[in-house]
Parts: C-alpha cells; sequence; structure tokens
C-alpha cells in the first residue's frame, strides 16, 4: 500500500532535481524560475502527504500560502527579467554585476 | 491495486517531467514540460484527497504562471544556445551537490520510517469535521483560524500584482498617446467659431 514514504521519496526527488537545475542552467535564468517552481511544488506535495496521513487540514493551508508566494515570485522574477532584457539584450546573468537602473 | 498503480503512474511522470524540464535544450519545451509536471503533481494530490489543492494547482499555476512563462520566454529574442554553453562545465558541481542533498534527505525519510523521528499527533483542531469535503473543511479552516494570514495573502499578491505592473511600465517617446482629461475639459466655445466671411473672401483660420 501507498504510505507517507512513497510521497516523501517523490518529494524529495522533485526538490533535488530543481536544485540540480539551479545549477545546471546558471546562465538561463528562465530556467532557473522553473527549477525554483519545481522546488516549491515538492514543498506543496511534502505538505498535502503530512495534512492527509496526519488527518490535519492545517498542511493544506499552508501548500494555498505556498502557491501564493510562488506566483507572486514568478510575476515579480519575469517581471525583473523583462527589463534587465530591455536594459542589456541578453538575460545570461553570469555577470550580473552591475544594478544601475 | 488502482490507487498503486494511479501513484506509480502520476509520480513517474511528474519526475521524468521534472528532469525534462532542467535538460531540455529549447526553454518553451522547458514550460511545456513543467506544466506536465503540475498536472500530474495535482493527481498526486487528488490521490491524497487534497482536491481544492490540486484544482488550484491546475488553475494558478499552470492556467497562470506557466503560462506567465510560457508568454516571457516567446517575448524575449534571447540567443539560447550561448546560454547553456556553461551546461558541461556546471554539471559535475551541481551533481554532488544534488547527491549530496539525495542522501540527506534519504537519510530523514529512512529515519523517519524507522521510527526514530516522531511524527506528532494533530491536536484535533485542523480536523475535518465529519462527513464535510475537503473544501467545505478547508473553507471553514481558513476563514476562522487563518483569516489574518488569509488576508496577508492577498496583500501579498496584490502586491506583488503592483510591483510587476510598475517594473515593466514604461513611458514610450514619440507616441502621441490621446489625452482624454484634454478631451474632457475642452468646450464649446474654444473648439468652434463663428464667421461671417464676405463673399469671395474665405475663411481665415
Amino acid at each position: 500500500m501507498i504510505g507517507i514514504e512513497h510521497y516523501l521519496v517523490v518529494s524529495s526527488v522533485l526538490f533535488v532535481l530543481g536544485v540540480l537545475g539551479i545549477f545546471l542552467n546558471r546562465k538561463n535564468v528562465i530556467v532557473i524560475l522553473m527549477a525554483i517552481e519545481l522546488i516549491l511544488l515538492a514543498v506543496n506535495i511534502n505538505l498535502v502527504a503530512f495534512s492527509a496521513f496526519l488527518g490535519d487540514l492545517t498542511g493544506q493551508i499552508f501548500a494555498m500560502f505556498v502557491l501564493t508566494v510562488a506566483a507572486g515570485e514568478a510575476a515579480i522574477g519575469l517581471a525583473i527579467l523583462v527589463i534587465y532584457f530591455r536594459g542589456r539584450g541578453t538575460i545570461a546573468v553570469d555577470d550580473v554585476n552591475r544594478m544601475k537602473g | 491495486m488502482i490507487h498503486v498503480i494511479a501513484f506509480y503512474l502520476f509520480a513517474f511522470v511528474t519526475l521524468a517531467s521534472a528532469v525534462l524540464v532542467i535538460m531540455a535544450r529549447n526553454p518553451v519545451h522547458s514550460v511545456l514540460w513543467l506544466i506536465l509536471a503540475f498536472f500530474n503533481a495535482a493527481g498526486l494530490m487528488v490521490l491524497l484527497g487534497a482536491e481544492f489543492i490540486a484544482m488550484l494547482l491546475v488553475i494558478v499555476y499552470v492556467g497562470a504562471v506557466a503560462v506567465l512563462f510560457l508568454f516571457v520566454v516567446m517575448m524575449l529574442d534571447i540567443d539560447f544556445a550561448e546560454l547553456r554553453a556553461g551546461f558541461v562545465r556546471n554539471a559535475p558541481l551541481g551533481l554532488l551537490i544534488a547527491v549530496i542533498l539525495a542522501i540527506e534527505l534519504f537519510v530523514g525519510v529512512v529515519a523517519n520510517s524507522a521510527g526514530k523521528a516522531s511524527l506528532g499527533t494533530a491536536d484535533g483542531s485542523g480536523a475535518s469535521p465529519a462527513g464535510a469535503s475537503n473544501i467545505e473543511a478547508i473553507g471553514a479552516l481558513l476563514y476562522s483560524r487563518y483569516l489574518f494570514l488569509f488576508e496577508a495573502a492577498g496583500i501579498i499578491l496584490l502586491v506583488a500584482m503592483i510591483g510587476a505592473i510598475v517594473l515593466t511600465h514604461r513611458q514610450r517617446s514619440g507616441v502621441r498617446p490621446q489625452n482624454i482629461a484634454d478631451q474632457i475639459a475642452r468646450r464649446p466655445g474654444e473648439a468652434t467659431i463663428n464667421t461671417r466671411p464676405d463673399v469671395g473672401q474665405g475663411v481665415q483660420l
């Protein structure tokens, strides 16, 4: 039968894949943001799994708040990306050492 | 039995599409794999009995966040081949850190299943009332005990929305937009004149 460990394994593998994605695509901010979404998804699976197996709905409510923060983060991150691209014509973040305007 | 099959199906597709998100050559494909990962994660949530969170994942993540990603990827004109230049060079360090992290997490999971770590017990205050559906129970809890946190989440979304607008808004030069205030403030007296020109004279403007 499927226990909580199965869900924890899925979410931890998803988390590790997200961290790996950040390292593999160090230049491409868009993929880095997607990897962060994967990490937050792993956190959500974890919260919901504990919520379901403990019979306590608090985990699901906090998963909702994580979802809120993920949506806000994606919106602001992509907005910063767009103005960065407008100013420099590239999104290579390897050499972001100037943030003047 | 069907539960087990569904779990392994959803889990496998979620993880496989997560791998493809970070490995795909084209970011548009990455976004599409991300959408598949979200759908299958929603399937996992349904298996857990959290229908509301599952629907939220589909609506918010797939409907809003992934489409926003798709929009930005397609809007920006980027040479993606150049951005992948460091892919192989970064791989060893990334793999090392990922493996260390994975080992740490699995140690935690194994310790948990061996009974070394106590999960704690729910005090019953967050338990879903008997006979209530998932969404009813979440609503009852969200609008009572977590009301202020819920409103704070709303404020976070408002700030994010205003921030995104302020960041990306720009005043273009060289365009002549409609000035609605000027149009409304205009009176007939300053817009028209009555003239009575002599015959053959024409109108002086």
